[in-house]
């Protein structure tokens, strides 16, 4: 894991004097309110419908145990006990106080933690595949060129006032877990030649236009990355529209102005950037590199595992490792009824005992809103899952049709038109009560609830988009969506629900995808794919088909 | 309207008639105004005969100033260039790392943020990590050498 150096703290302690100054220069009246909307939201802060929100940075989704141990401390003592962790890897505090937020950070800052750009129309965080640096099937590990490019991001002068905000996605894998096509710069890396460089996709997003990204350059070697993406975000700061917010992200800028003219402009702007790069970038990079080193395995003989319990957890949350006698363990923040992606302070702190005692003190968070082990012992999966399971971290549906994705919607956000969290804990319980979670299988529900989409609806198999119809919650399901490498936008399946029909429809659409498909093994985006959405539709609208009839 | 330095608050002491950048005058020296929006084009076609450039910010949130700042000294000004308009003290580092010398405020500016929290930030060679990744800023001395 990258550990800070001396430059590190000390920008750290001053951008956090800095912020300590903001937020008096704002309350004297140096700073107005305008003015002082966008310094917080660099810093993580958010004005929401009950309080401020602080989101604090997990770069790339990495977290040291004693990193995840001070979470917990900023969770009990500013804030009600827990946290939100959210599908940009970071985690949410919803109920600080705008006076105690400074002093958040600096407990943050003696970690090595910040919440700088998590908000505002800047770089945000740079997320990357939770799995790696395990991962049985990267190329290596992407997060050594995510900590350069959040070192190049951090405090950019030419950008911390884009037209709209800036999302960077790494993957070192080609089975994409980043979403990175979904993402104003989606990295995915690649092997040519011998040399290691990136596929480099720019103008995906979700929000109100869903765009897939699209690859602007097949491979830029590892080398000319914070050139290259440099000149991406210095096109996009001129080009981007700055007349109307909804139109303001890259993927417009990109829609309009067309795949070839966007490469021309970024290539013309790389060449002049390149020169401007020593190349210290690569030394620093290698240094970060070493960090990133594998930690010293060790293992016993795993005894075979015999508890049916422990075997159905091994079956859903454990993930091939690159060695054999280890695993790549993912703690279920989705029991059944509970809100996704919570975690109170004594789990935060259980997870991190857990990860001292069993993982080599690493943690990662995924934008499925779990926690991932990502180096355990083989040996040590029953002692783990007794722990985890005691602390009712223990549900086995990773990937099920109850790992929902949601975003905390009406309870919390200023922006949302409906609520997501309580649907998305009646699906859980609703499946969890029909017992056919695991007979179901793979199935990826995601929740957003307003149309700016921060739960990854578009990209969900099935999607549910909660929007405000006339004062009434109303709730529209997409079909098909797919947030891997082979990326797709779902298709709207027709009217939309009140609150109270949405979980019967997905009920419905669930039990109709046993019905059609053709054996065990077909997934259900599979039968989908293979049957196309009428017979899905026929089963969300039962009326109409009798109607018709 | 002070013009704001690393030395701090001064006097403008330019004295100069700017010309908008699309409507420029046939012989130089040039003194030119260039609009947040502005076509860098003709600015760059007689980048030899500008003595000044002032670029204009007419939001605190509207941040193109800082990368037309970085074409004009990648493009080898040298010359004055100044920011106008609606800089905050917090942005004071940003536009000197992205090589504007200096910032023109208005007074009623200057008057909500005084002279100090302008100096605050004039340490703005500290704590950069653009620098300390190796890139080279792109400052008058910079462009000079280029």
């Amino acid at each position: 894991m990258y550990h800070y150096t001396d430059f590190d703290r000390d920008f750290l302690a001053e951008r956090n004097a800095q912020f300590r100054a903001q937020v008096e220069r704002r309350l004297d009246g140096s700073l107005t309110e305008d003015e002082f909307k966008p310094l917080r939201l660099m810093n993580g802060i958010y004005l929401q419908l009950h309080a401020y929100m602080l989101r604090v940075a997990i770069p790339y989704g990495t977290l040291a145990s004693g990193q995840m141990r001070t979470l917990a401390v900023l969770a009990e003592k500013w804030d009600k006990g827990y946290g939100h962790f959210t599908t940009r890897q970071n985690i949410q505090y919803n109920w600080p106080r705008l006076v105690d937020i400074p002093d958040m950070l600096d407990t943050l800052g003696e970690v090595g933690m910040h919440a700088i750009q998590t908000s505002g129309n800047t770089i945000r965080n740079v997320t990357a595949d939770h799995f790696a640096g395990a991962a049985k099937d990267e190329i290596a590990d992407p997060r050594p060129v995510a900590e350069l490019l959040r070192q190049w991001s951090t405090d950019h002068p030419e950008f911390q006032f884009l037209p709209r905000k800036f999302k960077i996605a790494v993957t070192g894998s080609p089975n994409d877990r980043a979403v990175t096509r979904s993402h104003d710069i989606g990295l995915v890396m690649k092997e040519q030649d011998g040399e290691i460089g990136f596929e480099v996709i720019i103008g995906g997003g979700l929000g109100r236009t869903p765009m897939i990204g699209k690859t602007v350059r097949d491979f830029v070697p590892k080398a000319d990355l914070l050139p290259y993406c440099e000149a991406i975000v210095s096109v996009y700061n001129r080009l981007g529209r700055r007349d109307n917010k909804y139109k303001a992200r890259l993927k417009i800028t990109v829609h309009e102005n067309g795949i070839e003219e966007m490469r021309q402009r970024i290539e013309d702007r790389f060449a002049q950037l390149k020169p401007l790069f020593s190349g210290v970038d690569q030394v620093m990079l290698a240094g970060i590199e070493a960090q990133f080193a594998l930690p010293a395995f060790t293992s016993n003989a795993p005894a075979p595992i015999l508890d049916p319990v422990l075997q159905s957890f091994v079956d859903t949350n454990v993930t091939a490792h690159k060695r054999d006698d280890h695993a790549i363990v993912t703690i279920s923040l989705k029991k059944h009824g509970e809100t996704p992606g919570d975690a109170t302070a004594d789990q935060m702190r259980l997870m991190a005992d857990l990860a001292d005692a069993h993982a080599y003190g690493e943690l990662r968070i995924s934008h499925e809103q779990n926690v991932i082990l990502p180096h355990v012992r083989r040996d040590a999966l029953p002692v783990l899952f007794a722990a985890l399971r005691s602390a009712g971290l223990g549900t086995a549906n990773i990937g099920l049709a109850s790992d929902i994705i949601a975003c905390p919607g009406m309870d919390y956000c200023a922006l949302a038109t409906a609520r997501s969290i309580p649907v998305a804990q009646e699906i859980a319980k609703r499946i969890d009560a029909l017992r056919i979670e695991h007979e179901v299988g793979a199935l990826k529900i995601k929740i957003s609830g307003c149309i700016n989409a921060c739960g990854h609806h578009h990209v969900g198999h099935i999607g549910i988009l909660g929007l405000d119809r006339a004062g009434v919650e109303n709730y529209q399901i997409t079909l098909g969506g797919d947030a891997t490498e082979t990326a797709a936008i779902g298709e709207r399946a027709g009217p939309g629900f009140a609150y109270d029909q949405v979980v019967p429809a997905i009920e419905r659409l669930i039990l109709a995808y046993l019905d059609l498909r053709a054996g065990d093994e077909e997934t259900f985006i599979d039968a989908f794919r293979r049957l196309g959405p009428a017979p899905f539709k026929a089963a969300l609208y039962p009326q109409e088909n009798q109607d018709a009839a | 309207m002070p013009i704001v330095t690393d030395a701090g608050f001064a006097p403008d002491d330019l004295n100069a008639r700017f010309s908008p950048s699309d409507d420029l005058p046939a012989n130089g020296p040039l003194s030119i105004d260039v609009a947040s929006d502005a076509d860098l084009t003709p600015v760059l076609a007689r980048l030899e005969e500008a003595t000044a450039i002032r670029v204009a910010f007419p939001s605190s949130a509207d941040g193109r100033g800082f990368t037309i700042a970085r074409q004009l000294r990648r493009a080898g000004y040298t010359g004055r260039l100044r920011a106008e308009g609606h800089v905050i003290a917090d942005q004071y580092a940003m536009a000197r790392r992205s090589g504007f010398d200096e910032v023109e405020i208005s007074d009623d500016l200057a008057a909500r943020q005084p002279e100090d929290q302008w100096l605050a930030r004039a340490d703005w060679q500290a704590h950069d990590y653009q620098s300390r990744l190796g890139r080279r800023r792109d400052t008058k001395s910079a462009a000079a050498s280029a």
